[in-house]
């Protein structure tokens, strides 16, 4: 797991990126949360101090909005995440459904608990709300994608999947 | 027993992108009717009897007719697209199958009412409708369904999608639009109502998914048409997702009216593996808990209520006999502590309390005064509660404490001190 990540320090040219998108709607502040979400996806799966700062100074809004923002939705981060967020479903259906035996398997797959994120950075496990897709229970969203139903004996072979797919890219 | 696919007739026969694929289906006649007579919209809406689907069942005319009757420079249509309570998967399907029939009843609405410009409110969990839904837009406005002069006409219409980040809360209607707003999705104090002083203080219709595309239809057949279907105090079809444990989980669509029974045993197939039925969790993660006995229900608004039950958005989520109760109240309440916003203190608060209760009902620690205390604040909190989440939330553990008693066994001997 990862401890001790440095919340600022994001990258410059990452920042610069950030900055280019929220330039766009400056003193726009109903744009900010799509402007966290895309900034999210740039900065390590996370709105990060520095992040926050670079938002809050192209939009030309309080930082203390942004941060409030930030606080408030489930999906922003503080913290640096892996590249790929595994959000396991915890909701009513997927829980009458066994989701607990398979975030038990994403655990012990990944050898890291709820929350944390693997040392090489590539995954970060989470639980979740209902994701919508009650007929595919128990269901898992990683990034933007659907799994479900899933047993705990798959989990190992979507791990896998996923892991291979960084050493081909 | 068939499907009356009313709302999901197109639903995987048409290219969900193109417009000329929807018309070819017959879309954008309701639109084309709306146009030529504007005045007579609001009017066909109330005749029609169509109630909200989003889960309070408000009427739609009504709600219309207030900001149709409110004067405004600007006025907005908003398309509750969060779709949070667990359970709930009919919105998505309508989304990704169909969008042109959202659009063309958010369109209805705005040139019913006056208002120019739309905005789908989607929940972060759909990021896969994004494309469709972008694209879908894209092809309105080329073929001039949406936009500006919409069917060659002076009115305008745009649509606007902004995405929620992962707060159920958002799904209230005033929340929605704090956060449209690029806010905290805390819901504002009412009056005044979102018909007359919604987003950023103008009027706005919020409407449901389902709500939206049961419009065009409407207009283009009428009223009677609609009153033909379902029941007396709720016309028209009704969207159910079927969850839990059951063989057949997914989405249908029956008029109002179906019988509770039948969604269990024809349509959903009954529970896997030969096990028994023991609980139904009707309307979503804040609806009532009945058991099994209680299935025999026409499922709509007044006669769920009557029953105990809550038709809410039409989620049933099915609950066999290898389940614990308890457990499942648990991961409810769990649920409200997580997702309450924490503007009021009796959901602040009176969620956590409720959960320490269960708690000692899980582990056998409960006594006669921790029953009797739970059902006092839970009550408290249905009343107090600024908002339907810390209104609805006890809903769950005190229908489940009726209708199960002896699964919340005290220790009566030995009252406590407090
Ligand atoms: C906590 C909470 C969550 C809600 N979530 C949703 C939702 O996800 N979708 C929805 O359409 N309505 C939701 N509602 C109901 C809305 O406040 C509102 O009644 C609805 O959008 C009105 O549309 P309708 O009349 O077409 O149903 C929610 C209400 C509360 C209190
Ligand atoms: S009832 Fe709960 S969710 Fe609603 S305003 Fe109060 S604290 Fe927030």
């Amino acid at each position: 797991m990862t401890e001790n990540i440095s919340n600022c320090c994001t990258d410059r040219t990452v920042l610069d990126k950030i900055a280019a998108v929220a330039r766009n709607w400056k003193g726009r502040k109903d744009m900010l949360i799509e402007v966290l979400l895309q900034a999210q996806k740039l900065a390590d799966n996370a709105i990060t101090e520095d992040v926050a700062e670079v938002i809050a100074k192209e939009m030309s809004i309080p930082l203390s909005t942004v941060c409030n923002a930030v606080s408030f939705y489930a999906m922003f981060s503080t913290e640096k995440r892996g590249k790929y967020i595994i959000r396991m479903c915890k909701s009513a259906p997927c829980h009458v459904k066994g989701a607990e035996d398979v975030i038990k398997a994403f655990e012990k797959v990944l050898g890291i608990s709820c929350g944390e994120t693997t040392s090489d950075g590539l995954f970060t496990l989470e639980t979740c709300e209902c994701i919508g897709v009650c007929d595919r229970a128990p269901a898992v969203m990683i990034n933007d994608e659907v799994y479900g139903p899933i047993t705990p004996e798959e989990v190992i072979n979507i791990i896998t999947n996923y892991r291979q797919r960084r050493e081909e890219a | 027993m068939e499907e009356t696919r009313i709302l999901l007739k197109n639903i995987g026969k048409i290219n969900p992108v193109s417009s000329a694929d929807y018309v070819a289906a017959g879309g954008y006649k309701g639109l084309k009717k709306a146009i030529s007579n504007p005045e007579a919209i609001v009017d066909i809406m109330k005749d029609s009897g169509l109630r909200g689907r989003g889960g309070a069942g408000f009427p739609v005319g009504l709600k219309w007719s207030f900001t149709k009757g409110t004067p405004s420079d600007q006025k907005y249509i908003i398309c509750n697209a969060d779709e949070g309570e667990p359970g709930t998967n009919k919105d998505r399907i309508l989304m990704s199958g169909d969008p042109h029939s959202l659009f063309e009843g958010m369109a209805i609405a705005g040139v019913a009412v006056g208002a120019t410009k739309g905005f789908i409110y989607l929940r972060a969990e759909y990021p896969y409708l994004l494309p469709i839904l972008n694209d879908a837009i894209k092809d309105a406005e080329a073929a001039g369904f949406i936009g500006k002069n919409i069917l060659g006409s002076n009115l305008d219409f745009e649509i606007e999608i902004r995405s929620g980040a992962g707060a159920y809360i958002c799904g209230d209607e005033t929340a929605l639009m704090e956060s449209i707003e690029g806010k905290r999705g805390e819901p504002r104090y009412k009056p005044p109502f979102p018909g007359v002083s919604g987003l950023w203080g103008k009027p706005t219709i919020i409407n449901n998914v389902e709500t939206l595309c049961n419009v065009p239809q409407i207009i283009d057949k009428g009223a009677e048409w609609f009153r033909s279907i379902g029941t007396e105090s709720c016309p028209g079809t009704k969207l159910f997702t079927l969850s839990g444990n059951i063989n057949n989980p997914g989405v249908y669509e029956f008029p109002m009216g179906v019988n509770m029974r039948t969604l269990f045993k024809e349509v959903g197939g009954g529970c896997p593996g030969g096990k028994k039925l023991f609980a139904v969790q009707t309307g979503g993660a804040s609806g009532a808990i009945i058991n099994a006995e209680m299935l025999d229900m026409p499922m709509d608004i007044e006669c769920c209520a009557k029953a105990g039950a809550v038709l809410g958005a039409g989620d049933l989520m099915f609950i066999d006999e290898s389940i614990n109760i308890i457990d499942v109240v648990e991961n409810l309440i769990e649920f409200f502590v997580e997702e309450s916003c924490g503007k009021c203190t009796p959901c602040r608060e009176g969620n956590t309390r409720l959960l320490e209760f269960v708690h000692k009902f899980k582990d056998g620690t409960a006594r006669e005064d921790d029953l009797e205390r739970l059902i006092e604040i839970g009550s408290f909190m249905q009343v107090s509660s600024l908002c339907g989440l810390g209104q609805a939330s006890p809903v769950p553990v005190l229908s489940a404490i009726k209708n199960f008693p002896d699964k919340f066994i005290v220790k009566s001997d030995e009252r406590g001190q407090n």
